[in-house]
């Protein structure tokens, strides 16, 4: 049934979700998503905190397995990787986590050496070229000595993209890559997702809940909540939706359809059962 | 009563799983190891962190057991003329039972704890789970070299243990007690056997050092990742580790020296 060509055109779609299902113990995040990710695009998926986003992410890095459903990332089949080949596709996917994980026994410049020196025999003099040019890509070539401990959140955050892309990956997932940024560092990450996605052919994935920086670059989003895909499209398309759930949330009002409360007992009563 | 019975089949449960858990995980480990022995750098950094920091607590405690030793024994012997004997005394306390046996504990202490605190700090701010993304597994960069550097370091610190606590004793007997200088070595050299005596107490902190490490990267790595998981693990590290010491020293102990 796969086609194993290799031509761009036959593998428009580099991941695949179908029909994914998976639960934390009684909650579940996912019931029946289905997803395409293209080839070279930008692709944002957006929900509201706790939908599992991240948890998407780990799926698809084959950090989690699903209780039902296919993940199929450049034609392979995540959750039925054994180890060695789900360590060989993940030496093509970076991943930007939302806290950054930086190793912090070791300073920025070995951090984002780390894994050029884990997974090639370069040498030395070329790994510190490789690292000072991503590191000049996210604005901290000068930066390079400091201690994970001294870096600023939105810091780490760039050092972590800077490591992301140290093995010049075919994908990069980032996980909430705007928050802590502040104005100036916010508009050239925006710049430096798009530019590297576009000169490195990468394709990437961004999960976030910031509407506005993430329509800018998007060129595809969709929209998760309570489990499900509620909306899809191109940002124009996401604008001019019918539906009130999508508007609701991309407008950001606080009243519609999407409840700000996690699901709770009739208030009154709460507090009347003391 | 029934609640009682209920109760304890439940934590009974709980602990055979965990030991099933832990199992599988000393297996991961040891599988890492030919991959620890081809990159030493990672190992060495780690035997300067889990062994070389632990000797100065090593040596302090070592010098002042072997002086107590000493004193105590002196005042038992001295009633039996056999003040003589005072080196023999300190020297088989202190390398069949006491090198071993305490250096575990302040093992598990030093080096055991801050091996939790540590790879529970890992997992709780995401880097193990960063590791794995980036195609390393953490069992092999992070586990493996940890472990066989606590197996390492532990008996050599145990046999410094000894051997300072030694002159310890010759201080306190020899140079404070006037016990005659020859007599202590003679009859040490005479009294304690190398393999009834040193090489049994040398396993003894080779089983000790084992399980006092695997303990603590196992709790480490199976840490609830939150800042209070962290410190209830490293508590956890140092508890269970006495507790297998003392017991595993008890079965040992039989084995070797009880015929
Ligand atoms: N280790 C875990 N064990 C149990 N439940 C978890 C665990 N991690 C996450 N969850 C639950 O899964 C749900 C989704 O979590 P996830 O972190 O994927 O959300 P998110 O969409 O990334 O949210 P945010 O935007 O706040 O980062 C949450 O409701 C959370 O309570
Ligand atoms: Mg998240």
């Amino acid at each position: 049934m796969q086609d194993t060509a290799t031509s761009d055109t036959a593998h428009e779609t580099l991941v695949k979700i179908r029909g994914l299902y998976f639960a934390r113990g009684e909650r579940v995040i996912f019931d029946g998503v289905d997803l395409d990710i293209p080839r070279g695009k930008v692709t944002a998926i957006m929900g509201p905190s706790g939908t599992g986003k991240t948890t998407l992410l780990r799926l698809i890095g084959g950090q989690l397995q699903p209780d039902a459903g296919s993940i199929e990332v450049d034609g392979e089949q995540v959750p039925e990787l054994g180890r060695a080949a789900l360590y060989r596709l993940r030496r093509r996917m970076g991943m930007l986590f939302q806290s950054g994980a930086l190793l912090t026994d070791l300073p920025v410049f070995d951090n984002v050496a780390f894994p050029l020196r884990e997974h090639t025999r370069l040498p030395e003099s070329m790994i510190r070229d490789l690292v000072l040019m991503k590191l000049q890509a996210v604005g901290l070539r000068g930066a390079r000595d400091l201690q994970p401990a001294e870096l600023s959140g939105g810091m780490a955050r760039r050092v972590a993209l800077a490591r992301a892309i140290a093995l010049d990956p075919m994908m990069i997932m980032y996980d909430e890559p705007f928050t802590g940024q502040d104005p100036i560092s916010m508009a050239a990450l925006v710049q430096l997702i798009r530019l590297l996605n576009d000169t490195l052919g990468l394709t990437s994935i961004i999960v976030s809940h910031d509407v506005q920086e993430t329509t800018a670059i998007s060129d595809y989003i969709y929209v998760i909540s309570q489990g499900k895909v509620v909306g899809q499209g191109t940002p124009e398309e996401l604008g001019k939706t019918d539906s009130d759930w999508v508007r609701q949330f991309m407008q950001g009002l606080p009243d519609g359809p999407v409840p700000f409360h996690y699901p709770a007992p009739d208030y009154r009563e709460d507090l009347l059962n003391a | 009563m029934l609640e009682w019975l209920r109760e304890l089949g439940r934590s009974g449960i709980g602990f055979f799983e965990k030991l099933g858990r832990s199992s599988l995980f000393l297996l991961k480990t040891l599988a890492g190891l030919p991959g620890v022995i081809l990159r030493p750098r990672l190992l060495i950094a780690q035997l300067l962190s889990v062994g070389v920091l632990s000797m100065p607590i090593i040596v302090v405690s070592g010098l002042f057991v072997g002086m107590v030793l000493a004193l105590q024994g002196y005042n038992t012997l001295v009633d039996f003329g056999a003040e003589e004997s005072l080196g023999v005394a300190v020297a088989l306390s202190m390398v069949r039972e006491l090198g071993p046996v305490v250096t575990g504990l302040l093992f598990a202490g030093r080096a055991g704890s801050a091996l939790t605190a540590e790879i529970g700090l890992m997992k709780a701010t995401e880097q193990l789970a960063g590791m794995e993304m980036m195609a390393v597994d953490p069992m092999h960069r992070v586990i493996a070299p940890r472990f066989l550097a606590g197996f390492i370091s532990m008996p050599l610190l145990a046999l410094m243990f000894s051997a300072v606590g030694i002159y310890g004793g010759h201080f306190v007997g020899v140079g404070l007690l006037g016990v005659d200088e020859g007599a202590y070595w003679a009859q040490m050299q005479a009294k304690v056997d190398l393999h009834g005596d040193v090489v049994n107490g040398i396993i003894k902190s080779i089983a000790f050092g084992w399980v006092a490490t695997w303990i603590a990267v196992f709790e480490g790595y199976d840490t609830v990742p939150t800042s209070e998981g962290v410190s209830r693990a490293t508590t956890r590290t140092v508890v269970y580790s006495a507790f297998a010491i003392l017991a595993l020293d008890f079965v040992l102990t039989a084995l070797m020296f009880g015929d």
